[in-house]
This record gives C-alpha cells, structure tokens and sequence, in this order.
C-alpha cells in the first residue's frame, strides 16, 4: 500500500530554538496514529509545519505521493489534509449549523454561491444534522457560538473538521477542554470514521491515546524519540526520560 | 424561558428567522419613507436622490467592511469610478439611456473595485487603511490629470440622460430621477439581501471572524475577498451612475477622500454588519448634515462630530445595531 501521508525531514526553529528537528512520519490509509509528548515538545508546530500554516526551514510533506511543500494551507484542505486547533477556532457570531454548512458547502463546491441558502438544500440540511447528531450538538444547533460551552465548541471543532471529509486528518487535543462525561462522544465520532481514513491524533490523555491508536509517536524537543506500537511506549528509557521531567509518570495521567 | 426550553427539541423559531416576512417588512419601510419623503420635501428632491446614491455607497461599503471585515478609507474610488464610467459614455460616447449608463457605471464601479481590492487586501490592519488613502488620491489624481475625458477640475458636464423607458424624462423637479433612485435602491437591496445568505455571504462573514479558520476548511480568503469588492464595486458603481444621471455632472469630489470618510461614518453611524444599518446611517448623517448646516453653518461639523462621539461610545454597534440587541433583550424577557 502507498503511503498517503509523508513528511521527509521537516526542520523548523524559532530564533535559536530548533522545535521541529529532522522530523520524518509516513503514513498509510487506515493508520491511528497518536503523537504524544510533553508540553512544548512541539507537536503543535508539527501540524502548522505540515498543513501550510508554519514556512518550514527544510524538509518536505507530500500527499498522496504528491509535493505539496510549495503550497498553501488551503490546497492542502482541498487536497485531503485536514486539521483541528488545539485552540478552539470558530466563528463566534454563527451558529453550529452554519459552520457546518459551509464546510460541506466547500467540500462540495458550492460556497461561492451568491444566492440560496442551505436551509434550502436537503443534502447540506441533512449531512449537517447527521454530523451535529453524531457529536451530540444537534440539540445547539441553531443558537450563537459564543453562547455554548467550551466543551461543545471543542466538539463543532471536531465536526468542522470531519465535515470536509478528509483523507488524512490531523487532531490537535481533541479532547482537551472536553469535559470527562462528553469524551464518549468524540471516541464515538472517532471509532466512526471511515477505515480508510488515516488519523494522527495529538493526546495528553494516555486512557484514549492507548483505545484509540494503533501507533503512537513520542516527539520530546522537537524530535522524534519513538515510533512503535502502544504496548511498547511506557517501558521505553528514553520516554520515560523525556517525560520525567513534566509528569511523575508516563502512565495514565492528562 | 420554560417556553424556550421546551421548544429547542423542536427549533427554536428565533434561530430561523422567518427571512422573506423580515425582508417584505424592511421593504415596505424603505418604500414608505421613500413615499413619505416624496411628499415632504417636494422641493428639496435632488438631496434626497443625492442620499439614494450615497445610500448605494454606504452599502457597498457594507459588504467589504461590515461583512468582511476589511478597513478602507477609500471606497469613494469605486463610486465615483461608476459616477465617470456611465458620465463618459454618455458624454463621450452617446450612451444616454440610463438603464445603460447604470450598466456601465456598474462595470466601472467593478473594475474600480477589483483594482482597489488587489491593492488594499495586500495589507491588513493599519497597512490596508493607508494602502485604501493612497488608493483614493491615486483614482482622484488620474481622473484630475485625464481632463479631456473627465474635465478634470472643473467635472464631466452636459450628460444628458435619455428618458426612462422612452416614457419618463428627467425633469427639472427630479421627479424622475428621485423614482429611478428610489427603483435602483430597492433593486439593489432585495439582491444584497440574497447575496448576504448565500453560502458565499456566510463564507464572508467567516472570514471576518478567523480567516485562518477560513483557510483551515479549504476556502481561499482572498479569492473570495477579491470577488466580494468586485461586487462591492458593482453596487457602489450603480450608486455613482445614479448621481450622474440625476446631477447631470460628475465632479472630482465623487472620488474623495472626504467622500470615503464620510461614508466610512455613515457606516459605523447605522451599524456594520447590516444592510439596515448602512440606509438608516446615511439618511441620518445626511439629513442631520442638511439640517444642521442650514441651522447653524458655522458649527454644523462640530455638532456632527459631538453626535459621532455620542454614538460611538454609547452605542458602539450603531443605530440599528444596538436598537436590535435593545429589541432582542426585550423579547428574550419577555
Ligand atoms: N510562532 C512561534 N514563535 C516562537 N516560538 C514558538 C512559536 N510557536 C511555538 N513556539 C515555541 O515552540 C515550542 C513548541 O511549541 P508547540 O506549540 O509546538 O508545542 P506543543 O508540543 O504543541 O505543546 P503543548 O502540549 O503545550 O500544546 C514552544 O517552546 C513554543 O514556545
Ligand atoms: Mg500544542
């Protein structure tokens, strides 16, 4: 199988401080991949490098076997690559529904239409509702962004994001600011994605880094340290290292 | 409240607003007052077709700045682009019927704004406000130096529209052209209001808020901003093309900076963001204006500024802005 997600030697520093250093992951079609590691390890930083956000200093991204370090973030979007913010990211004037609607009104083509309206397009209503009931929103749908919960906008965020229906998709703490009895939902939303689709999740949480990935990616000063299976990341040295000095442990902790 | 908690398993019918019975209704209002101030001010009709183009910018200027967020100080360069565009057709190249001076003072208008808009969306914050001045002197100084097309300082005069339809010629009252203004507004506003809920408007709106976000879901900010001032530059074109028919001469001062100023507070007057707001702002500035200056000559702009400063610091969201959050709590409360 063809890769279809690869980054070749990414580099970026800030100043004098190197944050992404050498940075090379491939990618297949399916692939749970969590990218885990203490704060400030630049992981973030990753995902701007990667989506066309962040100029990085050398390095390449390819998708589907295609170069894309040239271009920007919005080719990338229409080319499969897909993102969430670890900081929430929405309009706060709109409603979850619009959000929604224009990210299916990109995907499909339509969101340079100067007239209608989606309340007047069954397939966008009905897609829309479906998503908006898959993250348990629907019942939020129509009031204001800035009047919902921190907890519910990180969930639109999740939805914005599997409203373009990536090819590979980048989730930057998904459930960070989720509050425990809502995480359920986005282990729902996750378990439903499409096989094909490969994820790459950035986590604190070791609970749902280990129920979901099949891979996890241990980045500690900008660089890779490990990239194995789940059972192995917790009894590796240098993990443990790189974590000691931020969490008592590497096990179960947020 | 109960109420409201009850009814959002079923859509809360304030979330949908019933648009065509909010629409009819602002027609109707814009209709009336058009009506009425027929009636009212029978002799003083140029200013109020002089408010009806103005009206026309103020709008235009609603779509870039109150939708998109963008910050010019030059928008009269796609006015009076519109106002010189169907001017010189008519003079220089026969075109007198004024439909199709409206058509091309639209084109003009669009190309202005596509000019405009390459040039001002290169920067952003206080960049693009002084990239929008030097845009207006730029546009001011062309048509000051193409005299031969334009008159340069002394105005394009001897435009002579033809009658409207062949039936309805511009009479020395303004008849005529008070009712093709008060036409073309309407016309214009019932497109903008279905401009404003397209999947594009919505866009719009969204880049006004994040436009990384935007980016982020796979839209190009600035192809969509680009297009957004070439509409832009259409609706105030038709405003330009209006002034010319009715004025019968273009002057420089269409491509101001003062022109684009005033607009701007115009704007912020009624609120961003709102059709409704960009007409009540412009009929209120120039209302008040006319008033006010025939009231008191002298110290009209200082009372015009004392009402600007007053409306700023307590009513930030403008006149329709913040009588709608005033009516939306009340309603909420109720
Ligand atoms: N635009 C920037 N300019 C300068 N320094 C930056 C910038 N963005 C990030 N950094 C620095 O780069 C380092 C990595 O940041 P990054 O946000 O990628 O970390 P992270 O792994 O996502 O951390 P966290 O778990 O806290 O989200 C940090 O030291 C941060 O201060
Ligand atoms: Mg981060």
């Amino acid at each position: 199988m063809s890769a279809v997600f690869q980054v070749e030697k990414l580099q970026k520093s800030f100043g004098g401080l190197a944050v992404t250093q050498d940075v090379s992951i491939t990618m297949q079609p399916g692939d749970r991949v969590a990218l885990i590691g203490p704060n400030g390890a630049g992981k973030t930083t990753f995902v701007n490098l990667v989506t066309g956000h962040l100029k990085p200093d050398a390095g390449k991204v390819m998708l589907g076997g295609e170069d894309v370090t040239a271009q920007g973030p919005t080719r990338r979007v229409r080319q499969g690559l897909v993102r969430s913010f670890q900081v929430t990211r929405l309009f706060s004037e709109m409603t979850p529904e619009e959000h929604i609607a224009i990210a299916i009104l990109q995907r499909t083509g339509r969101s340079g239409r100067v007239f209608g309206n989606f309340h007047a397009m069954p397939d966008v209503m009905k897609e829309t509702d479906a998503l908006l009931a898959t993250l348990g929103l629907d019942h939020i749908a129509t009031r204001k962004v800035s009047e919902i919960a921190y907890g519910q906008q990180r969930l639109l965020e999740i939805a914005l994001a599997l409203a373009l229906k990536p090819k590979v998709l980048l989730l930057d703490e998904p459930a960070a600011g989720v509050p425990q009895s809502d995480t359920p939902r986005i282990e729902a939303a996750l378990a439903g994605l499409p096989p094909d689709l490969a994820v790459l999740m950035i986590e604190h949480d070791m609970d749902l880094v280990f129920r979901f990935a099949k891979r996890v990616i241990v980045l500690a000063a900008g660089a890779i340290i490990f990239d194995g299976s789940p059972q192995d990341v917790t009894s590796d040295a240098r993990v443990r290292e790189a974590y000691l000095g931020n969490y008592a442990n590497a096990s179960p902790a947020a | 409240m109960a109420a409201i908690e009850t009814s959002a398993a079923a859509k809360p019918e304030t979330a949908r607003p019933n648009w065509l019975l909010r629409d009819l209704t602002g027609l109707a209002i814009i209709l009336i007052v058009a009506v009425i101030g027929y009636f009212l001010f029978p002799n003083n009709l140029a200013l109020l077709t002089r408010i009806l183009g103005i009206a026309l910018l103020v709008l235009s200027l609603d779509l870039v700045t109150g939708y998109c967020g963008v910050a010019t100080l030059g928008h009269a360069a796609l006015f009076g682009a519109g106002a010189y565009a169907s001017g010189i057709a008519a003079v220089h190249f026969g075109i007198t019927d004024p439909i199709a001076m409206v058509g091309v003072g639209a084109i003009g208008g669009a190309v202005a704004g596509l000019l405009s808009g390459i040039v001002i969306l290169r920067g952003h914050g206080l960049a693009q406000l002084v990239l929008s001045i030097a845009v207006i002197h730029l546009f001011h100084e062309a048509a000051n130096k193409a005299s031969s097309y334009t008159g340069g300082s002394d105005g394009l005069a001897g435009i002579s529209p033809d009658p409207v339809f062949g039936l309805f010629g511009f009479d020395l009252w303004g008849r005529t052209a008070y009712g093709f203004g008060v036409a073309l507004l309407v016309i214009v506003f019932i497109l903008l209001r279905f401009l404003v809920r397209s999947p594009f408007g919505m866009l719009c709106r969204g880049i006004r808020e994040d436009p990384i976000r935007v980016s982020a879901m796979g839209a190009s900010v600035q192809g969509t901003l680009i297009k957004m001032y070439v509409i832009s530059g259409a609706v105030a074109g038709v405003g330009g093309a209006l002034n010319a028919i009715s004025t019968q001469v273009v002057g420089l001062d269409s491509l101001s900076f003062t022109t684009s100023a005033e607009a701007l507070v115009m704007l912020v007057l009624g609120g961003t963001g709102s059709l409704y707001g960009a007409l009540i702002g412009t009929v209120t500035f120039m209302w008040f204006e006319d008033v006010v200056s025939a009231a008191n000559p002298f110290h009209w702009l200082t009372i015009v500024g004392a009402l600007l400063i007053a409306v700023v610091l307590f009513a930030p969201k403008g006149l329709y802005g913040t009588a709608a959050s005033l009516l939306d709590r009340y309603r909420g409360r109720s």
